[in-house]
């Protein structure tokens, strides 16, 4: 296996876009830090700087405002980078896909690597994406 | 050649790099204990810099040339320095006439280098950190040099690493003095803001201005910086073993000294909150001045 991609897939900074949720997924999402679920053993970290990250965690429906943001933060981040949809809201807009403040799902605009679903995903769901995501990393080469 | 096996191999870049790496991975492992956590294995931070140098490094628009060659700048100076210090612990050679002195110097380079890079980025959060980094720097600067003055008022006047270090093995380590013990507490305060750990985080608050001084640096320059960081916790921690701790120094006893000041370091970083910049600023010039005034003058008297 690659050398390099061993290192990547070893220590994952996660950058975390919340792109018009309700919170709860955000919650969810510093859970996996807390003592309890604790991903640091993993080497992922959460960074302030999108020019850090490794890995985007996108949370909530797309909405209008955060729609060209969402867009210029991933470009702003350094390749190779993955992106992944957190909750119900990220994948298919769950109950808010009729709204008129809902344009597009994520994965029209982004390429989305992995999708958790929930509403919103138990730490546990999103410790399990993560390990299908190195694992498809790893395979993809 | 033996300069440049010293300057990148024993005491300087590649030995102090590991230490300094081991070092960060021992802080993140027993923050980690503190909070009830598993922590990191042991070369994560490894990882990290190996991960680091394999990607993308972006360059900003409007940014200028030194955003790029500031880190090597700061990793540089920093080399000299733990080159230096090493020579002056594990081969006691002579050194030259006012060698602390360029190692004062040295270690406020890399502060100069990550002002340098951050107001070069074109980052209004980055200028933002690089001016809380100008200050705390102001700030730490001058009791930080008080404190070493008082060592040197002890070592009747020497500033050579070496004076220094005979008159301790002579007379006992400095800090087991009254003035001495005062000014380790000053340095080490000192120390703690040099490193940029909590509570001086206060350029690089992570929740507030988002890694600050750093926020534009991806990729290579970004390992520098998180190498020079590593660098910079081996060569402080060494200083201050050579100002206060500068009796003993078998193997066993440097080890044992060095971890003992990295986790005095590390249960000050995880029993405080971040301070504001100017509460930051105050701490220095009033308190910390104040006690190192003290020292000094104690140092003065023979206490």
């Amino acid at each position: 296996m690659d050398f390099r991609l061993k290192a990547l897939t070893k220590s994952i900074w996660v950058f975390h876009v919340s792109a018009g949720s309700c919170n709860n997924c955000d919650i969810e999402i510093f859970d996996c830090l807390t003592p309890r679920f604790d991903v640091e053993r993993f080497g992922i970290q959460l960074v302030g700087s999108v020019r850090h990250a490794d890995a985007l965690l996108v949370t909530g429906i797309i909405n209008r405002k955060a729609l060209p943001r969402v867009k210029k933060i991933y470009e702003q981040a350094p390749k190779p980078c993955v992106v992944v949809a957190i909750g119900q809201c990220a994948l298919s807009q769950h109950m808010f896909r009729f709204g008129y403040n809902a344009p597009e799902p994520l994965d029209k605009i982004l390429p989305v690597d992995v999708y958790i679903p929930g509403c919103p995903p138990k730490p546990e769901a999103i410790i399990d994406g993560i390990v299908k995501l190195v694992n498809k990393v790893r395979q993809k080469k | 050649m033996k300069l440049l096996f010293s300057y990148l191999i024993f005491p300087g870049f590649l030995f102090s790099a590991v230490i300094g790496l081991l070092a960060g991975w021992f802080d993140r492992k027993v923050t980690a204990r503190i909070q009830w956590r598993v922590g990191p294995p042991w070369h994560q931070n490894f990882t990290d810099i190996i991960k680091l140098l394999g990607k993308e490094t972006i360059v900003p628009e409007g940014a200028r040339l030194t955003f790029l060659l500031s880190p090597y700048l700061g990793l540089l100076a920093l080399i000299l320095a733990s080159a230096i210090l090493g020579e002056a612990i594990f081969f006691p050679t002579p050194g030259f006439i006012g060698d602390l002195i360029v190692v004062i110097y040295l270690l406020a380079i890399p502060a100069i280098a990550l002002i340098i890079g951050a107001s070069s980025s074109a980052n209004p959060l980055a200028s933002v950190g690089a001016s809380r980094e100008i200050k705390l720097l102001l700030g730490y600067e001058l009791p930080f040099i008080l404190a070493i003055i008082t060592i040197i008022v002890k070592a009747n006047g020497g500033i050579k690493l070496e004076d220094i270090l005979n008159h301790q093995s002579s007379y006992g380590s400095s800090i087991f003095s009254l003035s001495g013990a005062i000014a380790f507490i000053v340095a080490l305060l000192c120390i703690q803001a040099k490193l940029g750990f909590v509570p001086f985080d206060i350029a690089e608050a992570d929740q507030e201005i988002m890694a600050g001084t750093m926020i534009e640096y991806s990729g290579l320059p970004l390992a520098v910086f998180k190498l020079t960081k590593a660098i910079l916790i081996t060569v402080t921690i060494l200083f201050l073993i050579v100002l206060f701790l500068g009796k003993d120094l078998s193997p066993l006893f440097l080890i044992l000294k060095f971890v003992m000041i990295l986790v005095i370091i590390i249960l000050i970083k995880n029993t405080n909150p971040r301070l504001r910049i100017d509460q930051a600023l105050k701490f220095f010039w009033g308190p910390v001045t104040a006690m190192a005034l003290v020292a000094l003058f104690l140092a003065v008297k023979g206490l």
